[in-house]
């Protein structure tokens, strides 16, 4: 099921050791399942998707995965180690960062300062220092401002920097959303539907900039998706999940082919 | 012109100072309420609280000195010290930190994903919590604090005005102690504002105000923030103990200030800091100015007493977000 040797990818990236295995993951709310026994793995500098039809568990997959849900049984290893009860903020500390569907930008602050709150992670100067704007805390901000301009130049977002983002339009926003967990230079990159509700073209530039920050910055990306079309053109290997279960683990011809999977998505017909 | 119009003039500048002084206790409300949507309602008994351990310190009470007395059978009453104003300040600050830890420890974390009216019921019982334990801790008499703010008619800005009016004018009064208290409101402001705005704190403290969830997910830690912004909420409220409590003497009296705070933030709006600002200064003038104008002259006066929330109540038909409150958009 998993495979933890190396491997290069057609267009030569090099793909590496595993980073993240989720093992025997069951999820339950109450009395309903959303997510019922799956493991799979995600390896180093790799693409992974998940997809499957509404429903199917995948959000709260994410949600597992970066803390917000915390799975009745199962185990989640990231880097080789168990990961014990851990809130939210102290996973992120952890490089793992996230986009949400449902865009969750702090809308009230300007795209420069959302960004600039995605370098929380890696600020350490004491709350008086940062009252008192004193020598630290001062160069401290003038460092991760550097790093927030690269991210927003990467972006292609100069423009709207001092920008309240609530004023922002819908693709633009998401795209901020990106540059927040880009800033935090994560080593896993949590991506929940970064298309949805995108036009074509949104979803070209959307595509353009999840590869090149795979391939430029090597950061390993999970995401989940509902265009078939865009994850097979995407993404390296790909899990399938319905009604919260796995139906489907391999690159994207594997599931493809998988008549689970064609199943899931065209439906069948019970007799 | 005439010294009516003078007159007039030092009626409005009184108003702008008591104005500062709603806007400290609003602003208080407003730091809660934008970063936890918490409506504080023990945000007066919090100035009460911090002005009552400022006067026990400074004094060198005895904590508790009743309860210690009757159950021992002592007569412990002071320390025997007097410990000097800024020291006093700046431990009771401390107090007020610690008392934002407990709160974070025992309310709120504890009530996170509760409806809103369940924690605002919460503050209420803190509010009388408080109370009660203010009273126990340090005794319910009536005190004075004096932390070396100078109080009455400051006879520098009345001689020096005094030429701007004809024979029957004899220069603006001012109380000093107002002046002194809109400086430090002034300067209170404008350094939240820094910190809000250029720190990492600050900037994670309106993170949180505008989601959760989001926050959370760049690492923000949800208590931490809770502590810092409760802390600064008794900061404020210590601000405005001291200011209220030289100015009126240390009582139960003043956790009522904080229903002045109401109307302010009526017209200000719940979320706005800058919304606190002008709405005190609106509430303040507006109402010193009625009671000028109209209040004394044919409603036989006392107006300032009820002016407050008879304008709230008009912008709550008018305007229900306030002047700079966020929109309410309800989509069907």
């Amino acid at each position: 099921m998993s495979t933890a040797e190396t491997y290069q990818t057609p267009d030569g990236r090099t793909i590496g050791a595993q980073m993240m295995e989720m093992k025997n993951i069951t999820l339950r709310f109450g009395g309903v399942k959303a997510i019922t026994d799956i493991s799979f793995d995600i390896l180093e500098g790799e693409i992974r998707a998940i997809i499957g039809p509404n429903g199917a568990g995948k959000s709260s997959m994410l949600n597992v995965m970066n803390g917000f849900y915390h799975p009745q049984e199962g185990e989640v290893w990231f880097h080789g180690k168990k990961r014990g009860p851990m809130k939210p903020h102290q996973i992120a500390k952890q490089g793992i960062a996230r986009t949400f569907q449902n865009i969750a930008l702090f809308s009230g602050m300007s795209t420069l300062d959302n960004i600039m709150t995605g370098r929380l992670t890696h600020m350490n100067a004491g709350i008086l220092k940062q009252a008192l704007w004193w020598g630290p805390a001062e160069k401290e901000e003038t460092e991760n401002r550097e790093v927030v301009e690269k991210v927003i130049d990467f972006l292609e977002i100069q423009t709207i920097r001092k920008t309240p983002v609530g004023r922002l339009p819908y693709g633009l926003q998401k795209r901020v959303e990106l540059g927040r967990a880009l800033a935090a230079e994560p080593k896993l990159l949590l991506l929940d539907e970064p298309m949805a509700g995108m036009n074509v073209e949104e979803k070209e530039d959307m595509s353009r900039f999840i590869l090149d920050v795979n391939d430029e910055f090597g950061t390993t990306i999970a995401l989940i998706e509902h265009d078939m079309g865009v994850v097979m053109d995407i993404a390296d290997r790909v899990v399938v999940m319905d009604y919260g279960k796995k139906i489907g683990d391999g690159t994207p011809d594997d599931v493809r082919n998988n008549q689970d999977v064609i199943d899931a998505y065209l439906g069948v017909a019970h007799d | 012109m005439s010294a009516g119009f003078y007159f007039g003039a030092e009626v409005f500048i009184n108003g702008l100072m008591t104005g500062v002084l709603y806007s400290l206790v609003a602003l208080g409300f407003v730091l809660i309420f934008k970063s936890s949507g918490i409506f504080n309602y023990a945000q007066g008994v919090m100035a009460l609280f911090a002005a009552l351990t400022l006067v026990g310190l400074q004094d060198g009470q005895v904590p508790f000195a009743h309860l210690i007395n009757s159950i021992f059978g002592t007569q412990v009453h002071h320390f025997g010290w007097h410990l000097p104003a800024l020291l006093a300040i700046l431990l009771t600050a401390g107090v007020m930190v610690v008392l934002a830890i407990l709160v974070e420890r025992y309310i709120l974390r504890h009530l996170v994903n509760q409806p809103d009216i369940i924690l605002f019921m919460a503050t209420i019982g803190m509010a009388y919590f408080m109370e009660g334990f203010g009273d126990l801790m340090w005794g319910s008499e009536i005190k004075k604090l004096d932390v070396g703010i100078p109080q009455g008619g400051n006879f520098w800005i009345e001689e020096n005005t005094a030429f701007l009016g004809g024979e029957d004018f004899y220069g603006f009064y001012l109380d000093s102690l107002d002046i002194v208290a809109a400086v430090f409101a002034g300067l209170l402001v404008l350094s939240l504002v820094l910190f809000s705005q250029y720190t990492k704190t600050g900037r994670a403290l309106r993170a949180v105000a505008d989601d959760h969830q989001a926050a959370l997910s760049v690492g923000i830690s949800l208590r931490f923030i809770w502590v810092v912004v409760w802390s600064i909420a008794g900061f404020i409220a210590l601000v405005a103990g001291i200011m209220w409590g030289s100015k009126s003497g240390v009582q139960f009296s003043l956790s009522l200030i904080a229903l002045k705070a109401l109307p302010v933030l009526m017209l200000g709006g719940f979320t706005s800091i800058p919304g606190a600002i002008v709405g005190g200064l609106i509430i303040g003038v507006g109402e010193k100015m009625f009671e000028f104008l109209i209040g004394a002259p044919f409603l036989g006066g006392a107006t300032e007493n009820w002016f407050a929330y008879m304008l709230a109540l008009l912008f709550l038909v008018f305007r229900p977000q306030g002047l700079f409150g966020d929109k309410i958009i309800e989509r069907v």
